[in-house]
């Protein structure tokens, strides 16, 4: 069997505390490096993994600026066949439901895959829309939160998925889209051969023209979310101490949760 | 003019630099106290590819350049000085020697094993009575038939006893003075090629350094590396591309005493604030950082001009008189900010000492690179 494994990855800025701009409530990206979004790092480790298991090849995408190149070719580095950058000005400004239209019309002219997998959320946003939303694009059967692929062969897929207090084993049969955890494996250091490979590929940009993508779907116009305004929560530690002896103290404390009946 | 680093540069300088912060830093100490380095993180280095970097791909490398190799050698330079010097003792002496004046075949045979990391190489010079002064050797080869006969001793040789093929420097002819001296390459466990008791050294204990002794050692006619008598021209070619490595590993032992020292300068509070809010500290903490720069500045600059086939004899013995001279200003200066503590193996800056003092030593002392310059400028 030829498998085709599609990884989808986004570039975000280096950072885990991410300053927002007070005055225009957006994130200041300025000086910060950009890098592979952590979480697509799993998926990428993953579908690498796939394609050297079982053969067939592993296609990373990723929708973006220009400079998102670098994120595609990163990923060349660490193993990935081949890349295909999503770019065009119109792309711009897309939210979580334009840019899952706009990977769709990616995926569909690459000619479609076996096991579509993403990260299970961009550092960035945080939403972790943009996997369901593909799959839903696609309409293809998804499991997001994915810790372990149990089993896989040419027409199916097993996998488990890290539920609130347990975990839930689900069987597909492919193609499927897969978002992934950070439990699922450790990803590897791209080799220095990769870099040079990567130095070297060609990454094909698409843009509207080659992707027939609809101008009303796609950037900031294809994009119904409204960002009403974005703040950094105040830190907010107002413990209490209560006092008295071990036993005065619990039972104050029992009081309390009580009365706010929690127990 | 253009400081920024190509994209290859800065993606080849995070790997190294994500494999260090992962494999290197957190067992650094514990090597030097076990007196060596693990098979495992030469396992990895080989996974990565480092052996090879500046190589081509054509004999097993990565195809990069000698900038890559220097950007590696200084991050693993700022966890650990014995890998460091490992590394660097393998690319850019032993196998660069095979890839500066090995033929075809000896390339083959020789420095791919070596770009891919599948066997350690060393160069051995110097000797008990020939160190600064190279063109005094008296290890000797005797041709026998289709053989050469080696009979001498080499001292100080790093990775001498973890190396696959050692290149070492005998007088092939007598009469011919320092154009009789030829480089001959020795392969580990050769018979009559004895491995010497490691040094009890001052610092870089987890770095292999031993004495070599050949008896009656035998190595066929076609070991000689490129062609006779061209030896001690070859081994100073060596020695100036490996000076740049010694620059980098300066840098980055540097680099780690500053780091070290800006942190505990913060934290340490004495007369009720922050060491670092005295300007006497402040001073020292700014000295350190103008040397770390300029001595990185240094080493860049003669590794482009390597790059570019231009000459960089007098700008790489500049990048190592400084870089290491600056290495060792800093170490004592971050053992300083350290005080009591510094001085104590709790914190890693008594490390960065004793592995500093070696910098203004191997590879031509700091006075034979001022020797060097002074050569360059014509005196
Ligand atoms: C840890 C370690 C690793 C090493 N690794 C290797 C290796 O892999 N391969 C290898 O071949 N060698 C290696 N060496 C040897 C090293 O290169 C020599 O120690 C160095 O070149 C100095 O030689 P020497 O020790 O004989 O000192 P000497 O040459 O005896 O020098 C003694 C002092 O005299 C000074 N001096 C000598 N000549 C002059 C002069 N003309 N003018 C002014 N001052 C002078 C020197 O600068 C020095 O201060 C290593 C050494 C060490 C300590």
């Amino acid at each position: 069997m030829h498998l085709r494994f599609l990884v989808c990855i986004k570039q975000v800025p280096e950072t885990t505390e991410a300053k927002i701009n007070p005055k225009t409530g957006t994130l200041i990206r300025e000086g910060i490096p950009s890098i592979i979004n952590p979480f697509d790092m799993y998926a990428l480790e993953e579908g690498i993994r796939l394609r050297d298991r079982l053969g067939g090849e592993v296609v990373v995408m990723s929708m973006g600026p220009p400079q998102a190149q670098a994120a595609v070719k990163e990923a060349i580095a660490l193993g990935v066949d081949r890349g295909i950058l999503l770019s065009d000005p119109a792309f711009a400004g897309a939210d979580t439901l334009a840019t899952a239209y706009t990977l769709a019309k990616g995926v569909e002219k690459l000619g479609g895959a076996d096991l579509i997998i993403c990260g299970k959320q961009a550092s960035d946003g945080d939403t972790a829309q943009v996997g369901p939303g593909l799959a839903e694009e696609l309409d293809l059967p998804h499991a997001t939160y994915v810790r372990k692929i149990s089993a896989i062969t040419a027409g199916e897929i097993t996998v488990e998925r890290l539920v609130e207090g347990g975990i839930e084993v689900l069987r597909m049969p492919l193609p499927a889209l897969l978002t992934v955890v950070k439990e699922i494996n450790e990803p590897r250091l791209p080799s220095l051969k990769g870099v040079m490979r990567a130095k070297r590929a060609e990454v094909p940009t698409w843009g509207q023209a080659e992707l027939g993508t609809d101008p009303a779907r796609t950037g900031i116009t294809g994009s119904p979310t409204q960002v009403v305004q974005v703040f950094t929560p105040e830190l907010r530690r107002q413990g209490e101490l209560l006092a008295g002896t071990a036993a005065e103290q619990a039972a104050v404390l029992i009081e309390r949760l009580r009365a706010a009946a929690m127990i | 003019m253009d400081f920024d680093l190509t994209e290859e540069h800065r993606l080849i300088r995070r790997t190294v630099r994500e494999f260090v912060d992962r494999e290197v830093l957190p067992y650094a100490a514990g090597w030097e106290e076990e007196g060596s380095l693990p098979e495992r993180v030469f396992g990895v280095m080989k996974e990565l590819d480092l052996f090879g970097l500046p190589f081509p791909e054509a004999y097993g490398g990565v195809g990069s350049d000698y900038l890559a190799y220097i950007l590696a050698v200084e991050e693993i330079g700022r966890a650990s000085g014995s890998l460091g010097l490992t590394y660097a003792a393998h690319v850019s002496l032993g196998a660069a020697a095979f890839h500066h004046f090995g033929s075809e075949e000896q390339k083959r045979r020789w420095l791919v094993p070596c770009a891919r990391g599948e066997v350690l190489a060393a160069f051995a010079l110097t000797e008990p009575d020939a160190g600064s002064d190279a063109g005094g050797i008296q290890t000797a080869a005797v041709r026998d038939g289709c053989e050469w006969v080696i009979n001498g001793t080499k001292c100080f040789i790093t990775n001498g006893s973890l190396a696959g093929y050692v290149v070492i420097a005998a007088i092939t002819d007598r009469e011919k003075g320092i154009r009789g001296i030829s480089n001959l390459v020795v392969p580990a466990g050769t018979p009559g090629f004895h491995i010497g008791p490691g040094y009890r050294k001052l610092g870089l204990r987890a770095s292999d350094t031993v004495e070599l002794v050949f008896e009656d050692c035998r190595v066929p006619v076609d070991h000689l590396l490129g062609s006779p008598g061209d030896g001690l021209r070859q081994s100073l070619r060596v020695l100036d591309g490996g000076r740049i490595s010694i620059a980098a590993l300066s840098t980055g032992i540097a680099q780690a005493c500053l780091d070290a020292s800006l942190i505990y300068a913060r934290e340490r509070v004495q007369f009720g604030r922050s060491i670092s809010g005295f300007q006497a500290i402040q001073f020292k903490l700014a000295d350190m950082a103008t040397e770390v720069d300029l001595a990185r500045l240094a080493a860049w600059r003669a590794a482009w001009l390597k790059d570019h086939h231009r000459p960089y004899t007098r700008e790489a013995a500049m990048a190592k008189l400084f870089a290491s001279e600056a290495c060792v200003r800093a170490a004592l200066e971050a053992v300083q900010i350290h005080g009591g503590y510094g001085y104590t193996e709790e914190y890693p800056v008594a490390r960065y000492l004793r592995d500093a003092k070696l910098m203004t030593i191997g590879e031509g002392t700091s006075e034979i690179q001022r020797l060097v310059i002074a050569r360059q400028l014509g005196c």
